[in-house]
């Protein structure tokens, strides 16, 4: 269970600011809260990126009708879209925010869903289309003390905006870039996301915990295990449940494997977006190998429903061992073809090399973890701050760039393939036998008190926030989307650049649209 | 070497010796129109579903093999689609332009396209300036892709078309260039007569560095004028969905499809012509068994035979390379393939001044 520490509202901004000076410079999760009779508010987690030293901090207010927080996004860059979403979910409006808009909901929806007190029947399906606004809203203290709410025009009429999406080829989901341009230079971009939103935090309110695993393979699909994984470590951290070493050992092994069908993806989308199409089918070709060995244990392909709370699904299927490691001894020589027939060439490093740089410092602030913070120099894998499994035993190397741009993205997540691929080695031939499943009790209640736990994803931290009132149901569950960040730092990474470059920035900060959404 | 001469001119006997000249002139303008536009379109039919094998061939597939025979009976499936589909027509476009560009694209290929010399006496236009002509026909065709970009009140096919406009132009002048190092050479611009003297040897090897320069920026060049990848960008889908055809549906559609794929065959084609000797036989002087040989296969084989290799080049090249960007490309044409191209024409006037080539 986490210590959190609250602070009144009012000093929330200077505390804050305290904290970051220490050193508290990446804001891991934040979480919107309705505790109801107590009032709204948030909850903050953050890490000290040198020490990896964590602190929960909370903050709530008990105005109900007109709640206003303050805001922490000149602090961390990252908070400004965890803002949004909390003032999309709860209402809740932050004071200093400069964009003060819903994230994934209509603008004309009417109450905010997260809240315990919404009425469902509020909002029966639109027939009519979204007018999308070219202005925002921000609200600001006078002097005097007393609040305004101020418009604030972002995008002028005589400005030339494109819509990148929601239905366009390169943005791998249906993710909508409102984009500014002059010639074909960007000078501003504008993320809408929200196309396909679930709702899945609130339907995991009304679910028993072992219901909601069902969901969060659908959220970043190509991270299935992962996030999975993260949910039920979430769960058993709580419950106090030690999974086997036979488990653990096979979690190990899947995720990894998912990671390499993740950055195969990658490869393949990568290059289609740069234009190469032939390279596009080598990675799906060897894609097709993971999928394979995945269903002959999962049965599933892409949603696999493996790991369940304390255990595994069902045991591993007699030949996995074998085709793993035919699957390792095929692999490194592809890798060799893959950087011949891409890497290598000239068109792709001139369309890649020093383009959408994003410095180390503002990789930390936005909360971009994964390939894309670590080709920033920023050392931010789970697997390596807080090892989880048995990423504690195994020998790999954090693959870390210092450029910043988007070859060195690339080149982070081919290399992660390598370690991977040694991760599997090293652990495929002495999977410990034991049980596959932890004893349960058929209705699963979690302890009171709140949790948090974080997979290495495939692009990032997936963190799972889970605050339990005793019930069989979570009373609020949060999931820390690895996507999110990423979206929030492509303004800051495509400005300036042409739309050939936001094609490629977006190809290699490598986002999943169903994990920003959910 | 059999002269497809013989038959235009004993056509012509033929109908004057029944009707006067001018209706006479007037059947075979008909015929050999007929003729050019039934030619493009079995040339279109062969490069798309050239395109599809040896795409899939390069990307670990096996392309269309259900339809007929290899596949081949996909591709008529696929026109007769093409042509029942309802052509959509765009609000607040502009309706006259944007019905005219797919005319405008597919009439400039067809001109371009009437010029090459298919074999001996094989050719619809020949005459003294043929090399210009054709590149002033061909490059009517940026006219077309630009009102369609215009005309179909989108901002995806206006900056496709802006792309297409500003490399279009650029490349025609390198390919230009380069065509122009060869004539030269060769001192003559008609298209038969260029053919004609390469008799004992193609341009690429009489000519040698300057020539195989030229042959290579001309690829480039040429590759980027029809807009094929790694130059795919006014159409760039991962960038633009479809660039300056993105409201297109139908047939309209079609003619920009066709077109394309015909301009393809047309830099091939004119690359054959000129630096690997059309429908000329491989001749190698002084072996006369050998040259007598290889007069035996007829000349349009020759013909499309060095033409589809080409082409096989051009598309090895687009399904390998990834796109370029819009500076890079205009980077690379301003800053080296003119410089290049410039340099190289001095050289091959100073080869042909002390007469260095063979």
């Amino acid at each position: 269970m986490d210590n959190i520490i609250t602070i009144d509202k009012y000093d929330f901004h200077d505390v804050a600011l305290e904290y970051k000076e220490q050193g508290y410079d990446f804001l891991r999760c934040l979480t919107g809260m309705d505790w109801g009779e107590d009032g709204l508010g948030a909850v903050y987690h953050l890490e000290n990126t040198l020490t990896q030293e964590n602190v929960v901090l909370k903050t709530k207010t008990t105005e109900l009708s007109d709640p206003i927080l303050l805001s922490v996004c000149d602090i961390w860059k990252g908070a400004e879209f965890y803002e949004r979403e909390i003032f999309d979910y709860f209402g809740i409006r932050f004071l200093g925010h400069p964009d003060m808009r819903r994230l994934f909901l209509r603008e004309d929806w009417v109450g905010h869903p997260l809240r315990k007190d919404y009425d469902f029947s509020l909002n029966p399906l639109r027939m009519t289309n979204e007018v999308t606004a070219d202005m925002t809203q921000n609200i600001e203290v006078l002097k005097d003390g007393s609040v305004i709410k101020k418009r604030e025009v972002l995008f002028d009429e005589d400005e030339y905006v494109i819509n990148i999406g929601p239905q366009h080829p390169a943005t791998h989901g249906v993710l909508r870039f409102r984009v500014s341009l002059e010639g074909e230079t960007i000078k501003k971009l504008d993320v809408h996301c929200g196309y396909i939103h679930r709702g899945i935090e609130k339907m995991c309110e009304s679910l028993t915990y072992p219901q909601t695993l069902a969901l969060s393979d659908r959220l970043d699909y190509l991270a299935a295990h992962h996030n999975r994984h993260a949910l039920c470590m979430c769960i058993e951290k709580a419950m106090g449940i030690e999974v086997s070493e036979r488990v653990q050992y096979i979690r190990t092994i899947m995720d990894e494997l998912q990671r390499i069908d993740s950055h195969l993806l990658f490869y393949s989308c990568a290059c289609m977006d740069l234009g190469a199409l032939t390279a596009f089918f080598y990675g799906f070709r060897d894609r097709e190998k993971i999928l394979d060995i995945f269903e002959a244990t999962t049965g599933g392909r892409l949603i696999q429903n493996y790991y369940t709370i304390g255990g595994l699904q069902a045991d591993i299927a007699p030949d996995f061992v074998q085709k793993v490691k035919e699957f390792i001894t095929y692999m490194r020589p592809t890798l060799k073809e893959y950087h011949d027939v891409f890497t290598g060439n000239v068109i792709m490093q001139g369309r890649t090399k020093g383009v959408g740089v994003l410095s180390k410092e503002d990789a930390v602030s936005f909360g971009a973890t994964g390939g894309t913070g670590r080709a920033s120099g920023w050392a931010c894998d789970v697997r390596k701050r807080h090892p989880y499994a048995v990423y504690d035993i195994v020998q790999f190397d954090e693959i870390l760039y210092t450029e910043g741009d988007c070859f060195s993205r690339y080149m982070v997540r081919m290399k992660e393939i390598e370690q991977s691929l040694n991760i599997i080695e090293q652990l495929i031939d002495n999977i410990p036998d034991g049980e596959i499943q932890v004893k349960m009790k058929p209705i699963i209640k979690v302890p009171e008190g709140s949790y948090y736990a974080a997979v290495e994803g495939s692009r990032g931290e997936f963190g799972v926030y889970l605050e339990s009132r005793g019930d069989k149901f979570p009373y609020r569950l949060k999931f820390r989307s690895s996507g999110l960040p990423l979206v929030a730092a492509m303004d800051t990474l495509c400005r300036d650049a042409k739309i050939a470059d936001l094609i490629a920035i977006g190809a290699t900060v490598d986002y999943v649209v169903p994990d920003i959404d959910r | 070497m059999f002269d497809f001469g013989i038959i235009t001119s004993w056509i012509h006997e033929f109908l004057t010796s029944y009707l006067p000249l001018g209706l006479a002139t007037f059947l075979e303008c008909v015929l050999v129109g007929v003729c050019i536009i039934l030619l493009y379109v079995v040339i279109a039919v062969i490069m798309i579903y050239m395109e599809r094998k040896v795409c899939a061939a390069f990307q670990c597939r096996l392309g269309p093999n259900r339809v007929g025979p290899w596949g081949t009976i996909q591709l008529i499936c696929d026109m007769i689609k093409m042509l029942t589909k309802e052509i959509i027509s765009v609000r607040k476009s502009d309706k006259f332009l944007y019905n005219l560009a797919p005319f405008i694209v597919i009439l400039a290929s067809v001109m371009a396209f009437s010029c090459l010399p298919f074999g001996r006496g094989m050719s619809v236009l020949d005459f003294n300036v043929g090399v210009f002509f054709l590149m002033a026909s061909s490059s009517i065709g940026v006219v077309g892709i630009l009102l369609a970009g215009w005309g179909s009140n989108n901002k995806y096919s206006l900056i496709g078309a802006m792309r297409s406009g500003a490399q279009m132009i650029s490349y025609e002048l390198s390919a230009s260039l380069s065509l122009l190092t060869i004539i030269v050479l060769t001192d003559t611009m008609q298209f038969s007569e260029i053919v004609m003297r390469q008799q004992d040897g193609w341009f690429i090897f009489k000519g040698h560095i300057p020539a195989v320069i030229a042959f290579v920026v001309y690829l480039i060049a040429g590759n980027a004028e029809v807009n094929r990848g790694p130059f795919d960008l006014p159409e760039a889908e991962s960038e633009l969905t479809a660039g300056y055809h993105t409201e297109y549906s139908g047939m309209h559609f079609g003619l920009f499809y066709v077109a394309e794929f015909v301009n393809l065959f047309i830099i091939a084609g004119v690359a054959t012509t000129i630096f690997l000797g059309g429908w000329m036989p491989l001749h190698v002087s002084g072996l006369d068994g050998f040259n007598h040989i290889m007069d035996l296969i007829p000349g349009f084989i020759w013909f499309f035979g060095k033409a589809f290799f080409v082409v096989w080049l051009l598309m090895w090249m687009k399904w390998t390379f990834p796109r370029l960007r819009i500076d890079q490309i205009l980077t690379l044409e301003w800053r080296y393939l003119i410089p290049i191209s410039l340099v190289n024409l001095l050289v091959m006037v100073i080869v042909v001044v002390f007469k260095l080539h063979f």
